[in-house]
C-alpha cells in the first residue's frame, strides 16, 4: 500500500459519501455526480487492487493479514457495483443516500485495510 | 423492494451483516484456538444480524415476530456484553461486535436495534390500519 494514494482515496470516499448523503436528504436524485463519484471511487479501488498486487514484489510488504486485508478490498471493490446497480433500480433520492452511505462503508474498510497493512503486524 | 427512507436503516443492517459474517468467519477460520468464546460469540451475533436484516426486509406477521426477537437479542447483547467489557475489560480481550458498545463499528450496533425496533412498530401498526 502506497500511503499517500491511500489518503487520496479516502479523501475522495469521505467527501463523495458526504456529498452524496446531503444531496439525497435534500431531494436529489442519483445523477451524474454522485453516480460519478461513485465511479471515481471504484476506479481507485481497482488501482489500489493492482497497486496491492504489486507492491510486495518490490519490497512493500503488508505488515498484518493478507488474507484479511484482501477479503476487505473485495467487498470495497463489489459495493459500488450493488449500490449503481440500486440506483439504476431505484431512482428517488433514497438511492442518492444509499450511494453516500456505501461511498462512507468503504471509507471505514479503506482505514481498516490501512491499519492491517502498516499496523497489524507491528504491535502485536 | 422497500422504498422511502426505511431503506437506509436495511443498508446500514446489510453491511453491518456483511462485516460481521465476514469478519467473524475470518476470525474462526484463522485464529479460531486464540479465544474460542469471543469468536463463537461474535459468529452468533453475524447470524442474529443476517437474520435480523432478513426480518425487516421480508414482511408478515411470522417475520414481524422474528424481527422482535433478533432485535431484542441484539439490543440485550449490546447492552450486557458493552456494560461487561467496560466494566472488566479483561473478559473480552478480543474484541467483539458488541464490546464496549460496539465501539470497533462506530456505535452502530447500539443505535440500529433500537431504529430496527420503531421500525417493526410502525410496519405493524400500518398493516393494522390496512
Amino acid at each position: 500500500m502506497i500511503e499517500w494514494f491511500l489518503w487520496v482515496q479516502l479523501a475522495v470516499a469521505v467527501a463523495g459519501g458526504t456529498l452524496a448523503i446531503i444531496l439525497g436528504l435534500v431531494g436529489w436524485r442519483p445523477n451524474d455526480l454522485t453516480m460519478g463519484f461513485a465511479g471515481v471511487v471504484e476506479l481507485l479501488l481497482i488501482v489500489q487492487l493492482a497497486v496491492t498486487i504489486s507492491a510486495p514484489l518490490t519490497g512493500n510488504r503488508p505488515s498484518g493479514s493478507l488474507v484479511e486485508f484482501y477479503l476487505y478490498l473485495v467487498t470495497a471493490l463489489l459495493i459500488p457495483l450493488g449500490a449503481a446497480f440500486w440506483a439504476f433500480a431505484d431512482r428517488t433520492r433514497w438511492s442518492t443516500v444509499v450511494m453516500g452511505s456505501a461511498m462512507l462503508a468503504i471509507a471505514v474498510m479503506l482505514y481498516r485495510m490501512s491499519q492491517i497493512w502498516f499496523l497489524q503486524g507491528s504491535g502485536s | 423492494m422497500k422504498k422511502g427512507p426505511w431503506i437506509i436503516l436495511i443498508i446500514f443492517y446489510v453491511i453491518l451483516t456483511v462485516a460481521a459474517l465476514g469478519r467473524s468467519g475470518f476470525q474462526l477460520a484463522t485464529k479460531f484456538s486464540d479465544a474460542p468464546v469471543a469468536y463463537l460469540l461474535s459468529a452468533l451475533s453475524a447470524v442474529i444480524y443476517a437474520v435480523a436484516t432478513v426480518s425487516l426486509i421480508r414482511s408478515g406477521r411470522a417475520w414481524d415476530t422474528v424481527g422482535w426477537a433478533t432485535l431484542s437479542i441484539e439490543f440485550a447483547g449490546v447492552i450486557v456484553i458493552g456494560s461487561l467489557s467496560v466494566l472488566d475489560p479483561t473478559l473480552f480481550p478480543h474484541d467483539t461486535v458488541w464490546s464496549f458498545f460496539g465501539r470497533g463499528y462506530l456505535f452502530i450496533p447500539l443505535v440500529l436495534p433500537a431504529v430496527g425496533m420503531f421500525y417493526l412498530y410502525r410496519r405493524a401498526s400500518k398493516e393494522k390500519r390496512s
